[in-house]
C-alpha cells in the first residue's frame, strides 16, 4: 500500500527553447525535467543534488503544483493535484510551502515583518487580525526572533536572520511537507549552521516532511534521510543517506562525490576529474545522457537509455553498469 | 625562505567613506606571499577579503576608498605610494586578477580572442599574429577544448567553467609573478570547480607564480593552500600553514567556523553554529571584534588583543588563543 | 531605507531643496492668490496700458492696463492646477495599464502597448492641439490634452517595473501561499512602482505647465480674460518690441515653475534610484 506523502509519475517538463534567430518557434525544446518517479514519505528528508542544470529546481516547482507539467502527475495523499480545481489548488497551498534561496528577494521591501509572516493567514482566512498578530508572534519566537521585531522592514535584518522570517512565513498554515529550494546557499558557513539546526528543529517539533534540494553535497548529507541525483533531467541514483556516500554507484554520483572539497589537507583524494561541460538540455547525449563523460562507458550506452532500477533494496541506479 | 617574499603586505589598513561614517574595511592587515605558494585568505562575506585584493591591485573604487597606512612591497617597490601611471604598467601584467563572476569580468562584445590579444598585447610587445597564437597557446594550456575555434566566441556563448578558463589564460598571459584569485570557483559547479582547481594548482607549479586564493570555502583551501590567514571583519585573526591551521587552530573564531561545517561523512546531529552574527563594521566591540560571540572572552578582551606566536609559523591575535 | 532617511537625504541633496523651495513659494503665491494681487488682474485701465516697472506695478501693466503682477500671481493658481491634473489625468490610467501590461504579459501586453506606441508616435504638441481643437478650446480641456498625452509615458514607466518585480520572488511567493492576482498587484506589485512614477510624475508637472502655455500661446488653452501664463506670453508677443515686459515677467515665471519642478524631480530621483543609494 502506498503510504507516501508524495508521488511523481513520469514527470515530463519540456520549454520552447527561445534559441535565437527565427521569430517565434524554432521547434526545439529545453528538456527541463525529462521523465522523473519518484516518492517522498511522510516524516522524511528527502535530499534532492544536482549541478546547475539538472532540473531540480524545476522538478521542485512541479512537485508542488507551481507549474503544471508537460506529461506526468503529482500525487499528494494519493489524490492527483492535475485533478484540482483552484479552490483546491489554494487549499493545498496549506498543506505544501516553499522556502527559498534568495533571502534578499523573497520578502517584500515595503512591507513590516510582521505582515509579511502573517500574509498566508489573511490569504485563507485564518483568524481575526487579533489572532493572527498572536499567531505572528508565536512564529517569530519559534524560528528565534523577538515578537517585537514585527514592525521592522526586512532591510533592518541580516541575510541569515530574513532567511527565519521566510521560514516563519512557511509555517504560518501549519504545512505537512516544505520544499526548500537551497535554502542556505546564500548565506555564509556560520550561519548556515544556525538554519539548518533550525530546520531539522521545526522538522522535529511539527512532524515536517521537507524536499531539501540543494547542490551543496555536505549539507545535503547532513540533514537528508535519502539522497537522489539529479542529471540532465533525469534521476540517475536514490538510495539512503548512509549506503549513499559510503558507495555510491553511478559514476556521475561517484565523480560528484568525489569532487567536492574536502576539509581536510591530507585526506586522501579519491579524485575524478569529469571531462568537459554539462551539456545543453535542447540537445542531450542519446542513450544515456552521462555517457560521453563517463569514465566506464560501454557502447551500449549510446544507445539505450538507462531506467531508473532498484538494484539492492532501497538502492535504485539508472545504469547499464548495474 | 631564502629569497625574500615576493609580495610583502605590511600594516595595510583600508577606508570607505560611506553615508553613515568612515568604515575600516581592512585594518593593519601584514601577509607576504612567496613565489610558487599558494596563500589562502579566508573569511565569511564582510571580513575584508576582497577588499584587501583590490587594494594591493590598487583597484579600490574612489573616491570612497583609500589606502590610508601601510605598505604594500612588491619587487622592492610600494605599491600603495606608486602613481597610477606606473601601477598601471604592473596590474594585468606583474600582478594580475582573476574574479567570481566571470561574465561581468569579461566584455560581453568583444569576442574571447580579441580580448586575450589585448592584454597580452598591451603589456608585451608583439605584433597582431604573434599576440594570436600566443592567445591560442593560452587557452589550449588552460584546457579549453578547440581553442583556435573558441577564439571567435563571445564571453556569453561559453558556459562558466570555460569562461572562467577565459579569465585564467587573460591572467597568465603576461606571466605574472602574483595572481590573485578572487573566489574563482564559487560560482562554479562543484565537478567543474574541480576541474578549475586542478588547473590552477597545475599551471601554478608550470610557471612559477604566488597565489593569493581568496575564499570562504574551507574545503578549497584544504585543497590547493600551502598556508592559510582567517580574516574577521578586517583583521587577519589566524595565520598558519595548512595543516596546522586544520589540525590546530588556535583562534575560537577559526575553531568556531570549523565545528559549524557539515561534514562527509561526519557525525549527525545538531551543528555547532558560533552564535550571533558578524557586527556591523560600524558599530564594533572596543578591543577584539570577535568577543561578543566568543566562548572565551572575558573583560580583558575590550583591549586590542596582540599578534602572537603560538607555534612554528603560526599566528593569532588573540588574548586566549587555544591550547595546543 | 527607511521613510526618514530618505527625507532626510532629500533635505541634502541641494537641487531637491532649491526645487522644493521654488515649488513651495509658488504654491504658497497660488493659494495666497487673491490677498496678494494689489490691484484686480481682470480690470482694464486704458489709461494706464504698456507702463513699464514702475512702484505702482512693479511688473507694469499690459495693453489693456491691467497690472501684471497681480496678473502673474493669478495665474500662478492657473498653472499649478494644470500641472496636478494633467498629471493625474496621465498618471491614473497610464499606470493601470502598465500593471496589466506588465503583469499579464502575452496578448493584453500587445494590445496594450501597441495602442500605447500610437499615441506615441504623435508629437506631444500636435495631439494636444488636435484633442483641443476637436473639443472647445478652454482650460478644462487643456488639461485633458495634456493629460491623455502623457498616458502612454505612464504605462511604460509603470509596465518596466513590473516586469522586473515579476521576477522577484516575493512576488511569486504571494502566489506560492494562494494568493490570487488581485492581492499580488495591489498589495506588492504597485507599491514597489511607485518611486519611479513619483519621480516622472513630479518632472511631468513641469512638462504639463509648458505644454498648457504652449497651448495657451496657441489660443487653444484658457481663453481671455483668465491670467493663464501661455496666454499672456501670446498677448505679450506682439509688443516685443516696445514693452517687452509684458512678455517677459509671465515667460520667467513659466522658467521658474518649470524649473522648479526639474529639480525638485531630479533630486528625488537621486533619492529614490537604488542604484545610487550606497549601504
Amino acid at each position: 500500500m502506498d503510504r507516501s506523502l508524495l508521488r511523481a509519475e513520469d514527470l515530463v517538463m519540456h520549454y520552447p527553447a527561445k534559441t535565437g534567430g527565427r521569430l517565434g518557434r524554432s521547434g526545439k525544446v529545453v528538456k527541463a525535467v525529462d521523465g522523473v518517479n519518484l516518492a517522498v514519505q511522510p516524516g522524511e528528508v528527502f535530499g534532492l543534488v544536482g549541478e546547475s542544470g539538472c532540473g531540480k529546481s524545476t522538478l521542485g516547482r512541479l512537485l508542488l503544483r507551481l507549474e503544471a507539467p508537460t506529461a506526468g502527475r503529482v500525487l499528494f495523499d494519493g489524490q492527483d493535484l492535475s485533478g484540482f480545481d483552484r479552490g483546491r489548488l489554494k487549499r493545498f497551498r496549506r498543506q505544501a510551502q516553499i522556502i527559498y534561496q534568495d533571502p534578499y528577494s523573497a520578502l517584500n521591501p515595503r512591507q513590516r515583518v510582521g505582515r509579511i509572516i502573517g500574509e498566508p493567514l489573511e490569504i485563507h482566512g485564518i483568524g481575526t487580525p487579533a489572532q493572527r498578530q498572536e499567531r505572528v508572534a508565536e512564529l517569530l519566537q519559534v524560528v528565534g526572533l523577538r515578537p517585537g521585531q514585527a514592525v521592522r522592514y526586512p532591510h533592518e535584518f541580516s541575510g541569515g536572520q530574513r532567511q527565519r522570517i521566510v521560514i516563519a512565513r512557511a509555517l504560518a498554515l501549519n504545512p505537512r511537507l516544505i520544499l526548500a529550494d537551497e535554502p542556505v546557499s546564500a548565506l555564509d558557513v556560520s550561519i548556515q549552521a544556525q538554519v539548518i539546526n533550525l530546520l531539522e528543529e521545526l522538522k522535529a517539533r511539527f512532524g515536517l516532511t521537507y524536499i531539501f534540494i540543494s547542490h551543496d553535497l555536505s549539507v545535503v548529507e547532513h540533514i537528508s534521510d535519502r539522497i537522489a541525483v539529479m542529471y540532465l533531467g533525469r534521476l540517475v541514483e536514490l538510495a539512503e543517506r548512509e549506503v549513499f556516500y559510503q558507495r555510491p554507484l553511478h559514476p556521475y554520483a561517484q565523480a560528484l562525490l568525489s569532487a567536492a572539497p574536502i576539509p581536510d589537507p591530507d585526506a586522501p583524494r579519491r579524485r575524478q576529474i569529469l571531462k568537459g561541460d554539462v551539456p545543453s538540455p535542447i540537445n542531450p547525449p542519446a542513450g544515456c545522457t552521462f555517457h560521453p563523460r563517463c569514465p566506464h562507458q560501454m557502447p551500449v550506452c549510446a544507445e539505450e537509455r538507462p531506467v531508473l532500477r532498484e538494484v539492492a533494496p532501497g538502492r535504485w541506479v539508472a545504469c547499464h553498469l548495474y | 625562505m631564502s629569497t625574500g617574499p615576493v609580495l610583502d603586505i605590511r600594516e595595510l589598513t583600508t577606508r570607505f567613506d560611506t553615508r553613515r561614517g568612515p568604515v575600516t574595511a581592512v585594518d593593519r592587515f601584514s601577509l607576504n606571499l612567496a613565489a610558487g605558494e599558494t596563500m589562502g585568505l579566508v573569511g565569511e562575506s564582510g571580513c575584508g577579503k576582497s577588499v584587501t585584493a583590490l587594494s594591493v591591485m590598487r583597484l579600490l573604487p574612489r573616491p570612497a576608498g583609500r589606502i590610508v597606512g601601510g605598505q604594500i612591497f612588491f619587487k622592492g617597490k610600494d605599491l600603495a605610494a606608486l602613481p597610477e601611471s606606473q601601477m598601471r604598467r604592473i596590474r594585468g601584467n606583474e600582478i594580475s586578477m582573476i574574479f567570481q563572476e566571470p561574465l561581468t569580468s569579461l566584455n560581453p562584445v568583444y569576442t574571447v580572442g580579441f580580448q586575450i590579444v589585448e592584454a597580452v598585447r598591451r603589456h608585451r610587445r608583439m605584433d597582431r599574429r604573434a599576440a594570436r597564437e600566443e592567445a591560442v597557446r593560452m587557452l589550449s594550456l588552460v584546457g579549453m577544448p578547440e581553442p583556435a575555434a573558441r577564439m571567435e566566441d563571445y564571453p556569453h556563448q561559453l558556459s562558466g567553467g570555460m569562461q572562467q578558463r577565459v579569465m585564467i589564460a587573460m591572467a597568465l598571459s603576461c606571466r605574472p609573478a602574483v595572481m590573485i584569485a578572487d573566489e574563482p570557483t564559487t560560482a562554479l559547479d562543484v565537478t567543474i570547480q574541480a576541474q578549475i582547481l586542478d588547473l590552477m594548482n597545475r599551471l601554478k607549479a608550470e610557471i612559477g607564480m604566488a597565489v593569493m586564493l581568496i575564499t570562504h570555502d574551507l574545503g578549497v583551501v584544504a585543497e590547493t593552500c600551502q598556508r592559510v590567514a582567517v580574516m574577521y571583519t578586517g583583521r587577519i585573526v589566524e595565520a598558519a600553514d595548512v595543516r596546522t591551521l586544520f589540525r590546530r587552530p588556535a583562534h575560537p573564531y577559526t575553531v568556531g567556523l570549523f565545528q559549524s561545517l557539515p561534514q562527509i561523512g561526519g557525525r549527525r546531529g545538531r551543528l555547532r553554529p558560533i552564535p550571533g552574527a558578524v557586527p556591523s563594521l560600524l558599530r564594533l566591540p572596543p578591543g577584539c571584534a570577535f568577543q561578543e560571540r566568543c566562548f572565551r572572552s572575558d573583560a580583558q578582551c575590550r583591549q586590542d588583543p596582540p599578534w602572537t606566536s603560538v607555534g612554528a609559523e603560526h599566528w593569532v591575535r588573540c588574548w586566549h588563543p587555544m591550547e595546543a | 531605507m527607511s521613510r526618514w532617511e530618505a527625507l532626510h537625504d532629500l533635505m541634502r541633496n541641494w537641487s531637491a531643496a532649491a526645487g522644493m523651495a521654488i515649488i513651495a513659494a509658488i504654491l504658497v503665491v497660488a493659494l495666497a492668490g487673491p490677498l496678494l494681487t494689489p490691484h484686480d488682474p481682470l480690470m482694464p485701465a486704458p489709461l494706464q496700458r504698456l507702463q513699464g516697472p514702475s512702484s505702482a506695478h512693479p511688473f507694469g501693466t499690459d495693453s489693456l492696463g491691467r497690472d501684471i503682477l497681480s496678473r502673474v500671481i493669478g495665474g500662478a493658481r492657473i498653472s499649478i492646477l494644470i500641472g496636478v491634473i494633467s498629471v493625474t489625468i496621465s498618471l491614473l490610467p497610464g499606470t493601470l495599464l502598465g500593471l496589466l501590461a506588465g503583469y499579464f504579459g502575452r496578448w493584453i501586453d500587445s494590445l496594450i502597448m501597441r495602442c500605447m506606441d500610437m499615441l506615441l508616435a504623435f508629437p506631444a504638441i500636435l495631439l494636444a492641439i488636435f484633442i483641443t481643437a476637436v473639443l472647445e478650446p478652454n482650460l478644462t480641456n487643456t488639461m485633458i490634452a495634456v493629460g491623455i498625452v502623457y498616458i502612454p509615458h505612464y504605462a511604460r514607466i509603470v509596465r518596466a517595473s513590473v516586469l522586473s518585480l515579476k521576477q522577484q520572488l516575493f512576488v511569486q511567493a504571494v502566489g506560492h501561499l494562494g494568493g490570487g492576482h488581485v492581492r499580488i498587484l495591489l498589495r506588492h506589485v504597485l507599491p514597489n512602482c511607485i518611486p519611479p512614477i513619483i519621480v516622472y510624475a513630479t518632472l511631468g508637472m513641469g512638462t504639463a505647465v509648458l505644454q498648457a502655455a504652449a497651448l495657451g500661446f496657441l489660443g487653444l488653452g484658457a481663453q481671455p480674460p483668465s491670467p493663464e501664463w501661455g496666454a499672456m506670453l501670446s498677448e505679450g508677443r506682439q509688443y516685443i518690441q516696445i514693452a517687452p515686459h509684458v512678455a517677459a515677467f509671465p515667460g520667467a515665471a513659466i522658467l521658474l515653475l518649470v524649473l522648479g519642478f526639474n529639480l525638485f524631480g531630479d533630486g528625488l530621483r537621486d533619492v529614490l534610484d537604488p542604484s545610487l543609494r550606497s549601504q
